[in-house]
Protein backbone atom coordinates (compact mmCIF):
# COMPACT_ATOMS: atom_id res chain seq x y z
CA UNK A 1 0.00 0.00 0.00
CA UNK A 2 0.94 3.77 -0.72
CA UNK A 3 -0.19 6.17 1.97
CA UNK A 4 0.17 9.71 2.42
CA UNK A 5 0.15 10.70 6.18
CA UNK A 6 -0.33 13.93 7.71
CA UNK A 7 0.78 13.58 11.12
CA UNK A 8 0.40 16.15 14.11
CA UNK A 9 4.34 17.12 15.04
CA UNK A 10 4.98 19.15 17.90
CA UNK A 11 8.03 19.55 19.77
CA UNK A 12 6.58 19.95 23.49
CA UNK A 13 3.73 21.54 25.45
CA UNK A 14 4.81 24.89 24.94
CA UNK A 15 5.23 24.51 21.14
CA UNK A 16 2.38 25.66 18.95
CA UNK A 17 2.75 22.55 16.39
CA UNK A 18 1.70 21.50 13.14
CA UNK A 19 0.71 18.66 10.38
CA UNK A 20 3.65 17.79 8.63
CA UNK A 21 2.87 15.51 5.53
CA UNK A 22 4.93 12.22 4.84
CA UNK A 23 4.17 9.79 1.87
CA UNK A 24 4.60 6.16 2.84
CA UNK A 25 5.25 3.04 0.59
CA UNK A 26 5.32 -0.49 1.07
CA UNK A 27 2.68 -1.12 3.66
CA UNK A 28 1.06 -4.56 3.86
CA UNK A 29 -2.69 -4.59 4.79
CA UNK A 30 -1.88 -7.04 7.43
CA UNK A 31 0.18 -4.58 9.46
CA UNK A 32 -1.03 -3.33 12.23
CA UNK A 33 -1.34 0.71 12.37
CA UNK A 34 1.45 0.90 14.99
CA UNK A 35 3.43 -1.47 12.76
CA UNK A 36 2.92 0.73 10.02
CA UNK A 37 3.95 4.03 12.67
CA UNK A 38 7.13 1.93 13.38
CA UNK A 39 8.08 1.49 9.22
CA UNK A 40 7.36 5.45 9.15
CA UNK A 41 9.61 6.12 12.25
CA UNK A 42 12.44 3.69 10.90
CA UNK A 43 12.44 5.35 8.06
CA UNK A 44 12.81 8.86 9.57
CA UNK A 45 15.42 7.36 11.75
CA UNK A 46 17.46 6.66 8.92
CA UNK A 47 16.99 9.99 7.57
CA UNK A 48 18.52 11.57 10.66
CA UNK A 49 15.04 12.81 11.50
CA UNK A 50 13.02 12.81 14.89
CA UNK A 51 10.82 9.55 14.97
CA UNK A 52 7.43 10.73 15.54
CA UNK A 53 6.12 9.81 19.27
CA UNK A 54 3.25 8.31 20.25
CA UNK A 55 2.11 6.31 22.69
CA UNK A 56 1.90 2.15 23.20
CA UNK A 57 2.37 -0.54 25.60
CA UNK A 58 0.88 -3.94 25.26
CA UNK A 59 -0.49 -4.28 22.01
CA UNK A 60 -2.86 -6.47 22.62
CA UNK A 61 -5.74 -4.32 23.21
CA UNK A 62 -6.04 -4.31 27.01
CA UNK A 63 -3.65 -2.18 28.45
CA UNK A 64 -5.31 1.30 26.93
CA UNK A 65 -1.84 2.75 26.21
CA UNK A 66 -2.03 3.52 22.64
CA UNK A 67 -4.31 6.50 21.48
CA UNK A 68 -4.17 8.26 18.02
CA UNK A 69 -7.11 10.47 16.36
CA UNK A 70 -7.04 8.81 13.24
CA UNK A 71 -9.25 10.67 9.75
CA UNK A 72 -11.48 11.79 12.59
CA UNK A 73 -12.10 9.00 15.29
CA UNK A 74 -10.51 7.92 18.07
CA UNK A 75 -8.72 4.66 17.11
CA UNK A 76 -9.66 5.67 13.79
CA UNK A 77 -12.71 4.14 11.76
CA UNK A 78 -13.10 0.53 13.46
CA UNK A 79 -14.59 0.34 17.23
CA UNK A 80 -11.01 -0.98 18.67
CA UNK A 81 -8.18 0.42 19.92
CA UNK A 82 -5.30 1.57 18.08
CA UNK A 83 -3.24 -1.10 18.29
CA UNK A 84 -5.73 -3.68 16.98
CA UNK A 85 -6.40 -1.68 13.89
CA UNK A 86 -5.09 -3.07 10.68
CA UNK A 87 -4.07 -1.38 7.56
CA UNK A 88 -6.79 -3.52 5.38
CA UNK A 89 -9.21 -0.75 7.11
CA UNK A 90 -7.91 2.14 4.65
CA UNK A 91 -7.74 1.75 1.17
CA UNK A 92 -4.02 2.03 -1.17
CA UNK A 93 -3.31 5.65 -2.14
CA UNK A 94 -5.77 6.52 1.20
CA UNK A 95 -4.91 10.31 3.09
CA UNK A 96 -4.53 9.21 6.80
CA UNK A 97 -4.93 12.42 9.12
CA UNK A 98 -3.16 11.63 12.95
CA UNK A 99 -3.64 14.13 15.85
CA UNK A 100 -3.69 13.37 19.33
CA UNK A 101 -6.04 13.25 21.60
CA UNK A 102 -7.70 16.79 22.03
CA UNK A 103 -9.02 18.16 25.66
CA UNK A 104 -7.49 20.59 28.14
CA UNK A 105 -7.30 17.94 30.51
CA UNK A 106 -5.48 15.78 28.09
CA UNK A 107 -2.19 18.31 27.58
CA UNK A 108 -0.21 17.45 24.45
CA UNK A 109 3.32 16.11 25.70
CA UNK A 110 5.01 15.44 22.54
CA UNK A 111 3.70 14.98 18.37
CA UNK A 112 0.70 12.54 19.59
CA UNK A 113 1.67 11.20 22.89
CA UNK A 114 -0.55 13.33 25.50
CA UNK A 115 -0.26 13.50 29.43
CA UNK A 116 -3.36 11.56 30.83
CA UNK A 117 -2.34 11.82 34.14
CA UNK A 118 -5.87 13.35 34.88
CA UNK A 119 -7.62 9.88 34.86
CA UNK A 120 -5.22 8.36 36.92
CA UNK A 121 -6.08 11.52 39.54
CA UNK A 122 -9.77 10.97 39.27
CA UNK A 123 -9.01 6.97 40.06
CA UNK A 124 -7.08 7.82 42.90
CA UNK A 125 -10.36 10.49 44.16
CA UNK A 126 -12.07 7.51 44.74
CA UNK A 127 -11.72 4.15 42.44
CA UNK A 128 -10.77 2.00 45.17
CA UNK A 129 -11.68 -0.56 48.01
CA UNK A 130 -11.07 -1.21 51.44
CA UNK A 131 -10.32 -4.90 52.34
CA UNK A 132 -8.90 -6.77 55.13
CA UNK A 133 -5.40 -8.10 55.21
CA UNK A 134 -5.13 -11.27 56.59
CA UNK A 135 -4.81 -14.23 54.29
CA UNK A 136 -6.54 -14.98 50.82
CA UNK A 137 -10.23 -15.56 51.23
CA UNK A 138 -11.80 -18.52 49.79
CA UNK A 139 -13.61 -17.93 46.06
CA UNK A 140 -16.90 -16.70 46.28
CA UNK A 141 -16.90 -16.02 49.49
CA UNK A 142 -20.05 -12.89 49.42
CA UNK A 143 -22.14 -14.19 46.73
CA UNK A 144 -23.08 -12.21 44.15
CA UNK A 145 -25.57 -12.52 41.27
CA UNK A 146 -24.37 -14.13 38.29
CA UNK A 147 -26.36 -11.02 36.13
CA UNK A 148 -24.58 -8.18 38.78
CA UNK A 149 -21.16 -9.55 38.43
CA UNK A 150 -21.25 -9.46 34.23
CA UNK A 151 -22.49 -5.57 34.67
CA UNK A 152 -19.87 -5.06 37.32
CA UNK A 153 -17.52 -6.30 34.62
CA UNK A 154 -18.85 -4.88 31.65
CA UNK A 155 -17.77 -1.46 32.94
CA UNK A 156 -14.18 -3.07 34.57
CA UNK A 157 -13.51 -3.64 30.77
CA UNK A 158 -12.83 0.08 30.63
CA UNK A 159 -9.28 -0.25 29.91
CA UNK A 160 -8.63 3.56 30.55
CA UNK A 161 -7.80 5.27 27.08
CA UNK A 162 -9.58 8.56 26.46
CA UNK A 163 -11.15 8.05 23.45
CA UNK A 164 -14.49 8.88 25.20
CA UNK A 165 -13.48 12.29 25.90
CA UNK A 166 -11.54 12.63 22.39
CA UNK A 167 -15.01 11.83 20.51
CA UNK A 168 -16.97 13.90 23.02
CA UNK A 169 -17.77 16.92 21.65
CA UNK A 170 -17.05 18.17 25.35
CA UNK A 171 -14.60 16.51 25.82
CA UNK A 172 -15.88 15.07 28.80
CA UNK A 173 -15.01 12.10 31.13
CA UNK A 174 -18.24 11.13 32.00
CA UNK A 175 -17.82 7.62 30.23
CA UNK A 176 -14.70 6.83 31.83
CA UNK A 177 -15.53 8.18 35.38
CA UNK A 178 -19.31 6.71 35.36
CA UNK A 179 -18.07 3.23 34.37
CA UNK A 180 -15.43 3.18 37.28
CA UNK A 181 -17.57 4.26 39.93
CA UNK A 182 -19.96 1.77 38.41
CA UNK A 183 -17.80 -1.48 38.29
CA UNK A 184 -17.17 -0.74 42.29
CA UNK A 185 -20.81 0.34 43.35
CA UNK A 186 -22.85 -2.63 42.06
CA UNK A 187 -20.16 -5.01 43.95
CA UNK A 188 -20.69 -5.76 47.71
CA UNK A 189 -17.20 -5.47 48.16
CA UNK A 190 -17.16 -1.49 46.87
CA UNK A 191 -20.17 -0.45 49.55
CA UNK A 192 -17.91 0.75 52.26
CA UNK A 193 -17.01 3.74 49.92
CA UNK A 194 -19.98 4.34 47.83
CA UNK A 195 -20.95 7.34 48.16
CA UNK A 196 -17.34 9.08 48.93
CA UNK A 197 -16.61 7.45 46.17
CA UNK A 198 -19.07 9.05 43.79
CA UNK A 199 -18.46 13.04 45.15
CA UNK A 200 -15.16 12.47 45.34
CA UNK A 201 -14.71 11.12 41.81
CA UNK A 202 -16.77 13.21 40.14
CA UNK A 203 -15.56 16.67 41.76
CA UNK A 204 -11.79 15.16 40.61
CA UNK A 205 -13.50 15.12 36.97
CA UNK A 206 -14.74 18.52 37.45
CA UNK A 207 -11.48 19.68 38.67
CA UNK A 208 -9.79 18.03 36.14
CA UNK A 209 -11.14 21.16 33.79
CA UNK A 210 -13.54 18.13 31.48
CA UNK A 211 -16.66 19.27 30.08
CA UNK A 212 -19.99 18.27 30.62
CA UNK A 213 -22.33 15.50 29.28
CA UNK A 214 -24.97 16.32 26.44
CA UNK A 215 -25.95 12.54 25.98
CA UNK A 216 -24.91 12.77 22.31
CA UNK A 217 -23.54 9.23 22.59
CA UNK A 218 -20.56 9.91 20.79
CA UNK A 219 -18.20 8.13 23.75
CA UNK A 220 -20.23 4.96 23.04
CA UNK A 221 -20.31 4.86 19.95
CA UNK A 222 -16.07 4.97 20.00
CA UNK A 223 -15.58 3.35 22.90
CA UNK A 224 -13.13 0.19 21.42
CA UNK A 225 -14.39 -1.44 25.10
CA UNK A 226 -18.17 -1.14 24.47
CA UNK A 227 -19.04 0.75 27.64
CA UNK A 228 -22.86 1.86 27.27
CA UNK A 229 -24.37 5.54 28.26
CA UNK A 230 -26.15 3.42 31.07
CA UNK A 231 -23.54 4.27 33.42
CA UNK A 232 -23.59 7.72 33.05
CA UNK A 233 -27.20 6.79 33.97
CA UNK A 234 -26.01 5.17 36.77
CA UNK A 235 -23.19 7.60 38.25
CA UNK A 236 -25.61 10.24 38.26
CA UNK A 237 -28.03 8.06 40.13
CA UNK A 238 -24.87 7.50 42.52
CA UNK A 239 -23.98 11.21 42.75
CA UNK A 240 -27.72 12.53 43.55
CA UNK A 241 -28.22 9.81 45.94
CA UNK A 242 -24.60 10.65 47.23
CA UNK A 243 -25.30 14.16 47.31
CA UNK A 244 -28.51 13.88 49.51
CA UNK A 245 -27.24 11.40 51.78
CA UNK A 246 -23.85 11.35 52.85
CA UNK A 247 -22.90 13.24 56.02
CA UNK A 248 -20.42 15.97 53.94
CA UNK A 249 -22.45 19.26 54.53
CA UNK B 1 -20.32 26.46 49.47
CA UNK B 2 -22.69 24.36 50.81
CA UNK B 3 -23.15 20.74 49.65
CA UNK B 4 -26.16 22.32 47.78
CA UNK B 5 -24.10 24.76 45.76
CA UNK B 6 -21.59 22.22 45.38
CA UNK B 7 -23.40 19.71 43.91
CA UNK B 8 -25.67 22.25 41.98
CA UNK B 9 -22.59 23.69 40.64
CA UNK B 10 -21.03 20.71 39.31
CA UNK B 11 -20.74 19.32 36.24
CA UNK B 12 -23.86 16.56 36.92
CA UNK B 13 -25.50 19.15 38.69
CA UNK B 14 -26.08 21.65 36.23
CA UNK B 15 -27.01 19.01 33.68
CA UNK B 16 -29.59 18.53 36.96
CA UNK B 17 -30.89 21.75 36.67
CA UNK B 18 -30.74 21.69 32.68
CA UNK B 19 -33.48 18.17 33.27
CA UNK B 20 -35.42 19.36 35.62
CA UNK B 21 -36.11 22.76 33.76
CA UNK B 22 -36.42 21.29 30.43
CA UNK B 23 -38.91 18.66 31.98
CA UNK B 24 -40.98 21.38 33.43
CA UNK B 25 -41.11 23.49 30.30
CA UNK B 26 -42.32 20.08 28.52
CA UNK B 27 -44.88 19.66 31.30
CA UNK B 28 -45.79 23.60 30.08
CA UNK B 29 -45.74 23.21 26.56
CA UNK B 30 -48.10 20.37 26.77
CA UNK B 31 -50.54 22.53 28.73
CA UNK B 32 -49.99 25.41 26.69
CA UNK B 33 -50.44 23.51 23.28
CA UNK B 34 -53.57 21.28 24.61
CA UNK B 35 -55.11 25.17 26.12
CA UNK B 36 -54.18 26.66 22.83
CA UNK B 37 -56.15 24.22 20.27
CA UNK B 38 -58.90 26.18 21.34
CA UNK B 39 -58.12 28.55 18.52
CA UNK B 40 -58.97 25.93 16.24
CA UNK B 41 -62.91 26.40 17.44
CA UNK B 42 -65.12 28.48 15.13
CA UNK B 43 -66.99 30.85 17.76
CA UNK B 44 -64.93 33.57 16.90
CA UNK B 45 -62.29 33.32 19.48
CA UNK B 46 -65.09 33.29 22.95
CA UNK B 47 -63.71 29.94 24.69
CA UNK B 48 -60.34 31.33 23.84
CA UNK B 49 -60.75 34.55 24.97
CA UNK B 50 -62.15 33.21 28.53
CA UNK B 51 -58.89 30.69 28.64
CA UNK B 52 -56.81 33.63 28.30
CA UNK B 53 -58.30 35.60 30.71
CA UNK B 54 -58.54 32.47 33.26
CA UNK B 55 -54.78 32.04 32.47
CA UNK B 56 -53.81 35.46 33.21
CA UNK B 57 -55.91 36.12 36.52
CA UNK B 58 -55.80 32.42 38.19
CA UNK B 59 -53.69 32.74 41.32
CA UNK B 60 -52.64 28.79 40.74
CA UNK B 61 -51.62 29.42 37.14
CA UNK B 62 -49.68 32.73 38.25
CA UNK B 63 -47.62 30.90 40.35
CA UNK B 64 -46.81 27.85 37.48
CA UNK B 65 -46.43 30.85 34.86
CA UNK B 66 -43.37 31.83 37.93
CA UNK B 67 -42.10 29.02 37.47
CA UNK B 68 -42.31 28.57 33.70
CA UNK B 69 -40.16 32.31 33.26
CA UNK B 70 -37.44 30.91 36.07
CA UNK B 71 -37.37 27.01 33.92
CA UNK B 72 -36.97 29.37 31.12
CA UNK B 73 -34.17 31.75 32.72
CA UNK B 74 -32.31 28.47 34.76
CA UNK B 75 -32.48 26.40 31.12
CA UNK B 76 -31.00 29.67 29.48
CA UNK B 77 -28.27 30.38 31.99
CA UNK B 78 -27.16 26.88 32.92
CA UNK B 79 -26.93 26.31 29.69
CA UNK B 80 -24.54 29.28 29.08
CA UNK B 81 -22.52 28.31 31.66
CA UNK B 82 -22.12 24.36 30.66
CA UNK B 83 -21.46 25.64 27.40
CA UNK B 84 -18.46 27.47 28.65
CA UNK B 85 -17.35 24.65 30.39
CA UNK B 86 -17.51 22.43 27.42
CA UNK B 87 -15.73 24.71 25.03
CA UNK B 88 -12.66 25.07 27.89
CA UNK B 89 -12.38 21.62 27.79
CA UNK B 90 -11.11 21.59 24.51
CA UNK B 91 -9.56 24.34 23.98
CA UNK B 92 -7.50 22.83 20.47
CA UNK B 93 -9.87 21.27 17.86
CA UNK B 94 -8.95 18.68 15.64
CA UNK B 95 -7.95 19.31 11.87
CA UNK B 96 -10.62 15.83 10.92
CA UNK B 97 -13.63 15.86 12.84
CA UNK B 98 -15.94 13.13 10.94
CA UNK B 99 -19.18 13.38 13.10
CA UNK B 100 -19.60 10.25 14.81
CA UNK B 101 -23.15 8.23 14.78
CA UNK B 102 -24.78 11.16 16.42
CA UNK B 103 -27.87 13.19 15.89
CA UNK B 104 -27.51 16.36 14.36
CA UNK B 105 -29.70 17.69 17.26
CA UNK B 106 -27.73 16.40 20.11
CA UNK B 107 -24.51 18.22 18.42
CA UNK B 108 -26.33 21.37 18.46
CA UNK B 109 -28.66 21.97 21.28
CA UNK B 110 -26.88 25.00 21.91
CA UNK B 111 -27.34 26.51 18.58
CA UNK B 112 -31.41 25.35 18.60
CA UNK B 113 -32.08 26.34 21.95
CA UNK B 114 -30.61 29.88 21.29
CA UNK B 115 -33.45 29.84 17.79
CA UNK B 116 -35.88 29.31 20.06
CA UNK B 117 -35.20 31.76 22.75
CA UNK B 118 -35.32 34.49 20.54
CA UNK B 119 -38.63 33.40 18.95
CA UNK B 120 -39.41 33.05 22.74
CA UNK B 121 -38.59 36.78 22.96
CA UNK B 122 -40.87 37.60 19.54
CA UNK B 123 -43.64 35.30 20.67
CA UNK B 124 -44.11 36.72 23.99
CA UNK B 125 -43.77 40.53 22.86
CA UNK B 126 -46.79 39.38 20.61
CA UNK B 127 -49.16 38.00 22.94
CA UNK B 128 -48.01 37.72 26.46
CA UNK B 129 -46.96 41.50 26.50
CA UNK B 130 -50.29 42.37 24.37
CA UNK B 131 -52.36 40.88 26.88
CA UNK B 132 -50.83 41.96 29.90
CA UNK B 133 -50.09 45.54 29.15
CA UNK B 134 -50.99 46.47 25.40
CA UNK B 135 -53.41 48.54 23.87
CA UNK B 136 -56.20 45.72 23.25
CA UNK B 137 -59.83 45.61 21.97
CA UNK B 138 -62.42 44.14 24.85
CA UNK B 139 -65.74 41.70 24.01
CA UNK B 140 -68.41 40.77 25.95
CA UNK B 141 -69.80 37.38 26.55
CA UNK B 142 -73.09 37.24 28.63
CA UNK B 143 -72.68 40.60 30.55
CA UNK B 144 -68.46 39.80 31.29
CA UNK B 145 -65.92 41.96 29.74
CA UNK B 146 -62.89 39.76 28.30
CA UNK B 147 -59.76 41.33 26.32
CA UNK B 148 -59.79 40.31 23.16
CA UNK B 149 -56.75 38.81 22.39
CA UNK B 150 -58.11 36.42 19.45
CA UNK B 151 -58.58 39.38 17.61
CA UNK B 152 -54.85 40.10 18.03
CA UNK B 153 -54.46 36.48 17.48
CA UNK B 154 -56.21 36.69 13.93
CA UNK B 155 -54.58 40.00 13.16
CA UNK B 156 -50.72 38.49 13.74
CA UNK B 157 -51.33 35.87 11.55
CA UNK B 158 -52.75 37.84 8.59
CA UNK B 159 -48.96 38.55 8.00
CA UNK B 160 -47.52 35.46 5.74
CA UNK B 161 -43.88 36.33 7.25
CA UNK B 162 -45.31 35.77 10.66
CA UNK B 163 -46.66 32.52 10.05
CA UNK B 164 -43.66 31.43 8.23
CA UNK B 165 -41.66 32.25 11.46
CA UNK B 166 -43.62 30.38 13.81
CA UNK B 167 -43.60 27.35 11.34
CA UNK B 168 -39.91 27.18 11.14
CA UNK B 169 -39.70 27.80 14.85
CA UNK B 170 -41.50 24.89 15.70
CA UNK B 171 -39.40 22.87 13.25
CA UNK B 172 -36.40 23.79 15.54
CA UNK B 173 -38.54 23.29 18.47
CA UNK B 174 -38.85 19.82 16.95
CA UNK B 175 -35.33 18.89 16.79
CA UNK B 176 -34.44 20.59 20.03
CA UNK B 177 -37.08 18.28 21.57
CA UNK B 178 -36.22 15.05 19.86
CA UNK B 179 -33.02 15.17 21.82
CA UNK B 180 -33.93 17.13 24.82
CA UNK B 181 -36.92 14.74 25.97
CA UNK B 182 -34.93 11.42 26.00
CA UNK B 183 -31.92 12.92 27.19
CA UNK B 184 -33.60 14.67 30.56
CA UNK B 185 -34.10 11.52 32.03
CA UNK B 186 -30.87 10.20 31.07
CA UNK B 187 -29.38 12.68 33.21
CA UNK B 188 -32.02 12.38 35.95
CA UNK B 189 -30.39 8.57 36.14
CA UNK B 190 -33.34 7.17 34.75
CA UNK B 191 -32.12 4.74 32.20
CA UNK B 192 -33.66 1.23 32.89
CA UNK B 193 -34.17 -1.96 30.31
CA UNK B 194 -37.83 -1.79 30.70
CA UNK B 195 -38.57 2.12 30.69
CA UNK B 196 -36.34 3.20 28.58
CA UNK B 197 -37.43 2.43 24.98
CA UNK B 198 -40.85 3.60 26.23
CA UNK B 199 -39.38 7.47 27.25
CA UNK B 200 -37.29 7.10 23.72
CA UNK B 201 -40.81 6.44 21.84
CA UNK B 202 -42.51 8.87 23.85
CA UNK B 203 -40.26 11.40 22.86
CA UNK B 204 -39.98 10.69 18.86
CA UNK B 205 -43.80 11.30 19.33
CA UNK B 206 -43.95 14.08 21.41
CA UNK B 207 -41.17 15.96 19.34
CA UNK B 208 -43.34 15.44 16.21
CA UNK B 209 -47.05 15.93 17.33
CA UNK B 210 -47.00 18.76 20.01
CA UNK B 211 -44.77 21.04 17.57
CA UNK B 212 -47.49 19.97 14.56
CA UNK B 213 -49.99 21.00 16.78
CA UNK B 214 -48.55 24.78 17.52
CA UNK B 215 -48.06 24.93 13.54
CA UNK B 216 -50.94 24.24 12.75
CA UNK B 217 -52.75 26.99 14.76
CA UNK B 218 -50.86 29.88 12.93
CA UNK B 219 -51.65 28.54 9.16
CA UNK B 220 -55.06 27.24 10.27
CA UNK B 221 -55.96 31.15 11.33
CA UNK B 222 -54.16 32.41 8.15
CA UNK B 223 -55.96 30.35 5.78
CA UNK B 224 -59.29 30.89 7.32
CA UNK B 225 -59.24 34.44 8.84
CA UNK B 226 -57.93 36.23 5.67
Amino acid sequence: MKLTLKIWRQKNASDKGAFVTYPIDGISTDMSFLEMMDVLNEELAIKGEDPVHFDHDCREGICGMCSLYINGHPHGPQQTTTCQLHMRSFSDGETITIEPWRAAAFPVVKDLVVDRGSFDRIIQAGGYVNVNTGGVPDANEIPIPKRVADEAFDSATCIGCGACVAACKNASAMLFTSAKISQLAMLPQGQVERMSRAEKMVAQMDDEGFGACTNTGACEAECPKGISLTNIARMNREYFSASVKSENV
Amino acid sequence: MSWVTKTLSSTIGRKLIMALTGLFLILFLTGHVAGNLQLLKSDGGEAFNIYAKFMTTNPAVKLLSYLTYISIIGHVIFSIWLSKTNRAARPVGYGVSTPPSTTISSRNMGILGTIILIFIVVHMQSFWYQMHWGDIPFVTYDGVEYKDLYSIVVFAFQNVWMVIGYVVAMAFLAFHLSHGFASAFQTLGLNHAKYSPAIALIGKIYCIVVPILFASMPVYIYFTQS
